[in-house]
């Protein structure tokens, strides 16, 4: 046994953003700042100005560890030392862009894992990274904006992060900043802003960030051992989430309770899934097949399957929502009727008034999404 | 200029990928999207699950979902691109046979295709695909995975 005790592991502060330019490296420098201003030993381990006057500004005067450079094809790229950062042992490490891919031959494929050393090391870490860039939304992104990020990390490297902050700019803030020639050379600005920095794609992409950022809250207000089952059954169902899953026996329903399931397990919440039949209508065979399919993923996915007959579909859930104390429902998006929108009633605002002061998230369906042309 | 590329109605077809491990091999996959797009079939990829005989058939199986997830929607979202109906399932059993035994048991597929993965830890091997030529209800495929460049 070693006489030497390893030191505990820093913390990680994520700063979390929805697209560049929302200023997560001036966040990251503000916050050293701050911190060398009180007393903390504070070094830029990795920083990416993006040649932002303002981002270069604000470095100076940080200490920044050299950087390790790596030819490759006669072209020399940098990456960040992590034996030079942990040898230099500040209480706190900068690094930018956490999801960032080494260059060929480097020590650690991905820069998250040079942070996980640092972090190892005892060193706090604060770093940056966009919410395109996380694996499990890497498909939904690419469904959106029809951007593919190569450069991916691990839904687990959140997870364990002590902090996650979200970064946040309103969409039309950002697309001004990109107008005003601050986050790329004016040359590139018109591009961006007509590709990528669409304001459809930043709202959505937006919507990401913050839902993230809500579930990674919810679930550091509620540790793990409370939401297993707390000795209080009081305080227990005062903080237990419940989910009710609307299903239609189709093949989007099986996606429907996939994302459910994800949510549930970030929130640590117990799921329900409801299917609710006319009396006397009867199902396809595709229907038939498709319900069944849904029963045996609910078995897999430990979620309760419920059955309601019932000619009242809207009096149905409001009746399972009471019952199961639900706190929060996934359904997909209606497939409104002309009829049904008479009067201006859609049939979601039917529902929302029909179980008022629970959360309702209404799951866009992939497949209806446009396919850019390829 | 064509601005959506339209998802083909679900067919009465249906086109069975079966697989287990941690990724589907993309040469099957592009072949089985192909092979759906043919035949205006509907793409069933399928997660098999193997459940140990130490835990009840019918227990939530959280870790290998959580496997399973990502690259059921990766190949959703290929589908998707490729203009073919989607339709994913994961299955369980005491084995990779007895899972897609179960399956076939209780859906009616037009065809099967299967990867093969000689050597893998997990995945169909050859007294696997053996026996499910032998005993599959209907036309059984079996693909080589892409070639492993050294």
């Amino acid at each position: 046994m070693s006489d030497v005790a390893s030191p505990a592991r820093g913390r990680h502060r994520i700063l979390l953003g929805a697209a560049a330019g929302v200023g997560k490296t001036y966040r990251m420098l503000l916050e050293g700042r701050e911190s060398a201003g009180l007393g903390v030993d504070v070094v830029i381990g990795y920083l990416e100005p993006h040649d932002r006057p303002d981002t270069i500004a604000l470095a100076e005067g940080i200490e920044a560890v050299a950087r390790r450079r790596v030819e490759l094809e006669g072209v020399v790229l940098e990456e960040i030392d992590t034996e030079a950062v942990t040898r230099r042992a500040p209480e706190l490490a900068l690094i930018d862009e956490l999801a960032h891919t080494n260059a060929p031959g480097s020590a650690n494929r991905k820069r998250y894992e040079d942070i996980g050393e640092v972090l190892d090391a005892g060193i706090d870490v604060i770093s940056t990274v966009n919410i395109q860039h996380l694996e499990s939304l890497n498909d939904l992104g690419f469904e959106l904006t029809g951007v593919r990020v190569r450069e991916t990390f691990p839904d687990s490297v959140l997870d364990e992060a002590d902090e996650v902050v979200l970064v946040d700019l309103s969409p039309q803030e950002l697309r001004d900043r990109i107008k005003a020639g601050k986050v790329y050379p004016a040359a590139r600005a018109d591009a961006a802003l007509a590709n990528f920095f669409r304001n459809d794609n930043l709202q959505s992409l937006r919507q990401f960030a913050l839902r993230e950022v809500a579930e990674d809250v919810e679930a550091r207000r509620a540790p793990a051992p409370s939401r297993a089952g707390h000795a209080n059954p009081v305080l227990r169902a005062a903080i237990q989430e419940r989910i009710l899953v609307l299903l239609e026996p189709s093949p989007r329903s099986a996606r429907l309770l996939r994302r459910a399931w994800r949510s549930g397990q970030r929130l640590g919440a117990d799921i329900d899934a409801l299917w609710v039949q006319a009396p006397g209508s009867s199902l396809t065979e595709d229907e038939r097949v498709a319900l069944a399919a849904l029963r045996r993923l609910a078995v897999l996915l430990g979620v309760h399957f419920l059955e309601e007959e019932d000619g009242d579909r809207l009096g149905a859930i409001a009746r399972t929502v009471a019952d199961r104390k639900t706190t929060y429902v996934f359904l997909s998006r209606p497939q409104e009727r002309r009829r049904d929108l008479l009067g201006g009633r859609s049939q979601l605002s039917r529902l929302l008034d029909a179980i008022p002061g629970v959360d309702v998230r209404l799951c866009a369906d992939p497949g209806d999404a446009k396919v850019a042309p390829g | 200029m064509r601005w959506f590329r339209r998802t083909a109605k679900a067919g009465s077809h249906r086109v069975l990928v079966a697989f287990a491990g941690d990724d589907l091999d993309s040469v099957v996959l592009q072949a089985a999207l192909r092979i759906a797009r043919a035949e205006q079939a509907t793409l069933v990829p399928a997660y098999l699950i193997v459940v140990p005989l130490t835990q009840p058939l019918d227990s939530p199986l959280v870790e290998p979902v959580g496997r399973a997830l990502p690259i059921l929607d990766a190949i959703e979202s290929e589908a998707r691109r490729s203009g073919v109906p989607v339709d994913s399932r994961m299955e369980r059993g005491r084995s990779l046979r007895d899972a897609i035994r179960r399956l076939w048991s209780v859906e009616h597929f037009d065809r099967i295709i299967l990867p093969a993965t000689p050597g893998a830890r997990e995945g169909f091997d050859e007294h696997d695909l053996a026996w499910i030529l032998t005993h599959a209800p209907t036309e059984t495929l079996v693909l080589r995975p892409a070639p492993v460049i050294a």
